[in-house]
């Protein structure tokens, strides 16, 4: 049965469904997949919303190979993605760095559990975001957009997809459980007042086509497969035709590319919000679902008369060094709260330098973080002595 | 009750009772019908059937930054195990709604307000006990004005398949017409229902 890609409207829907719409919303056409909570109704939307539009839906026999089904996909000239949680984004982290390597953009979003391993499969974690960063080997830079709600699961959803075609890597969503599960309003607005950005083709005769070759942006043209260009794609380091060569200036060219296309467009990447900052003295900084629960104990702080403020990172990869290290010099205190035992706590503790003190509120996981807990904090911070 | 500030919700069952479901058309009423915000999350563990559930929703005239409920101003049971869990969550002075026929009360606060009906029994007697969470959903409709009556069974009639759509309407206004009675009752006794 034919149905709309974009279905503009105001809905009730849950955060994966809506991580859904907003691929299609961006123009994917193909998913590769494999079940498993709580992502499996990203999936689940994805097997009736696909035939729909057109597009193609695969249940692929595990994670490993639909990361590589998307990758394919995606030299075939489609927008692709796949969703996964911990144990199957462990095993996606090959392929997403072949997806680095060779240039190949795609979304690949993880609606995060409580891990490590099995862990809590229908509850909530955070765990794995330095495995977002790092997870992977060898070096790289990761784009990772943080959804705290199923609107932004719609709206991040096609902001990923745009970034991934603009810079041409794969692109992360490190949504959450609670996100992904809960249901609420989430507005899509008409087709032509969405944004969507496609992929930069070759202007050039296929002779001529160097598919390595930047452009001003540091970013090279991708054609089709099948679009009549000579093309080599592999995961070995390669010069900028594609063929390997195994260098090092070949590995140091590459990888300057790879690094640079993220290091020198952050003004493109980049995106937080502040609340409050202007006169705060502890500042608290938060990602996803806990940026909610961090809201909602800035809001309680200053209906108490505490000077508290928020940063809500809405990319978490790359960090805003810059605004934080700026931060850290006019703060007493900054504090992260997160679903895991410490982890993008060291990032602020890396860029305060011990210009002002860095405090985690943490969970393991199974639930989301009380504001409670986050006053309390912002309290003992706002009494500690310098 | 009054519409106007924030109001926390729990139903309880199990897996296959409609509990997640209901939430859904609670908090779809509260949004896209009466305009205002409303989050709607739930629990439940590793099996599909039969496990303990819940959904917790909250609806509110501002956005809603924290979506757990973690002390419910309402409480509505349609199992033991859910209300041997959440008894001790739901607030003084709260409200405690129950399926007669599969909740046995205990260590009740003096303060709640306390609403039983025989939601699946009823669903039996209309023709399909998958309609007791309907049944339920018309029953807090006449207790509580948390969302409008008519955005809930616009939500309701919207969100079960087309050809159930009259039968569970039935589940509904049997379900209101129940608790309206009850509140009816209860006025001529003299009894103060907030």
């Amino acid at each position: 049965m034919p149905g709309k890609a974009v279905l503009t409207g105001t809905h009730f829907m849950n955060g994966d469904e809506a991580c859904c719409e907003g691929a299609l919303a961006a123009g994917c056409r193909f998913f590769g997949g494999y079940p498993i909570t709580p992502a499996t109704e990203v999936a689940e939307r994805m097997s009736k919303r696909l035939p729909q539009v057109g597009g193609v839906f695969i249940q692929m026999e595990d994670e490993i190979a639909s990361m590589a089904a998307i990758l394919g996909a995606s030299w075939g000239g489609q927008k692709s993605m796949t969703s996964t949680s911990g144990p199957g984004f462990s095993l996606m982290m090959e392929n997403i760095g072949l997806g680095l390597c060779t240039e190949t953009p795609c979304v690949i979003c993880n609606v995060q559990r409580a891990g490590p391993s099995t862990g809590l499969p229908t509850l909530v974690g955070q765990g794995d975001m330095m495995q977002a960063r790092w997870g992977s080997h060898g070096p790289y830079e990761i784009i990772a957009l943080c959804p705290a709600s199923p609107q932004e699961m719609f709206d991040f959803t096609i902001q990923a997809f745009n970034l991934s075609e603009q810079f041409r890597l794969p692109v992360l969503i490190m949504a959450d459980e609670v996100v992904g599960h809960m249901n609420e309003r989430v507005v899509i607005p008409p087709a032509d007042q969405i944004t969507v950005i496609d992929r930069a083709k070759p202007n050039v005769p296929p002779a001529e086509y160097l598919p390595y070759h930047p452009g001003p942006d540091g970013v090279a043209p991708m054609a089709n497969f099948g679009d009549g260009y000579f093309m080599h794609v592999t995961g070995l380091t390669h010069d900028e035709r594609g063929y390997p060569t195994m260098t090092p200036a070949a590995q140091v060219e590459m990888t300057d590319r790879i690094v640079g296309k993220i290091r020198n467009n952050l003004d493109r990447i980049l995106d937080y919000e502040t609340l409050f900052l202007d006169d705060a003295q502890v500042a608290v900084v938060a990602y996803g679902i806990s940026a909610r629960s961090a809201r909602g104990a800035v809001l309680t702080a200053r209906e108490a008369g505490l000077k508290a403020g928020l940063v809500k990172l809405n990319v978490a990869w790359p960090f805003p060094e810059d605004f934080i290290r700026e931060l850290s010099g006019r703060v007493k205190t900054m504090i992260m709260p997160e679903i895991n035992l410490g982890q993008m706590v060291l990032e602020l503790e890396r860029l305060a330098q011990g210009r002002c003190a860095v405090r985690l509120v943490a969970h393991p996981g199974g639930t989301i973080i009380s504001p409670r807990r986050i006053v309390e904090a912002i309290r003992q911070a706002l009494e500690e002595r310098p | 009750m009054t519409g106007n500030a924030q109001r926390e919700l729990v139903i309880t069952g199990f897996g296959g009772q409609g509990i997640i479901l209901t939430g859904n058309i609670l908090g779809k009423a509260a949004t896209i019908h009466d305009g205002r915000h409303a989050t709607m999350t739930q629990s439940y563990g590793p099996e599909a059937r039969g496990g303990a559930c819940s959904s917790q929703v909250i609806v509110s005239d501002s956005d809603i930054p924290f979506p757990y409920v973690e002390t419910p101003q309402i409480l509505v049971c349609m199992s033991q195990e859910g209300f041997d869990n959440n008894r001790p969550s739901l607030i003084p002075g709260g409200m405690l709604i129950w399926d007669t026929d599969l909740v046995e009360t205990h260590d009740l606060d003096p303060s709640w307000s306390l609403f039983e009906a025989p939601a699946t029994r009823f669903a039996e007697e209309l023709g399909n006990k998958m309609m007791a969470n309907i049944v339920m959903l018309g029953f807090l409709s006449a207790l509580t004005d948390m969302v409008d009556p008519e955005s809930l069974k616009k939500a309701m009639l919207g969100s079960v398949p087309p050809q159930t759509k009259e039968k569970n309407e039935a589940a509904f206004v049997r379900g209101r017409e129940y608790g309206l009675a009850i509140l009816k009752g209860k006025a001529r006794q003299g009894a103060e229902v907030s």
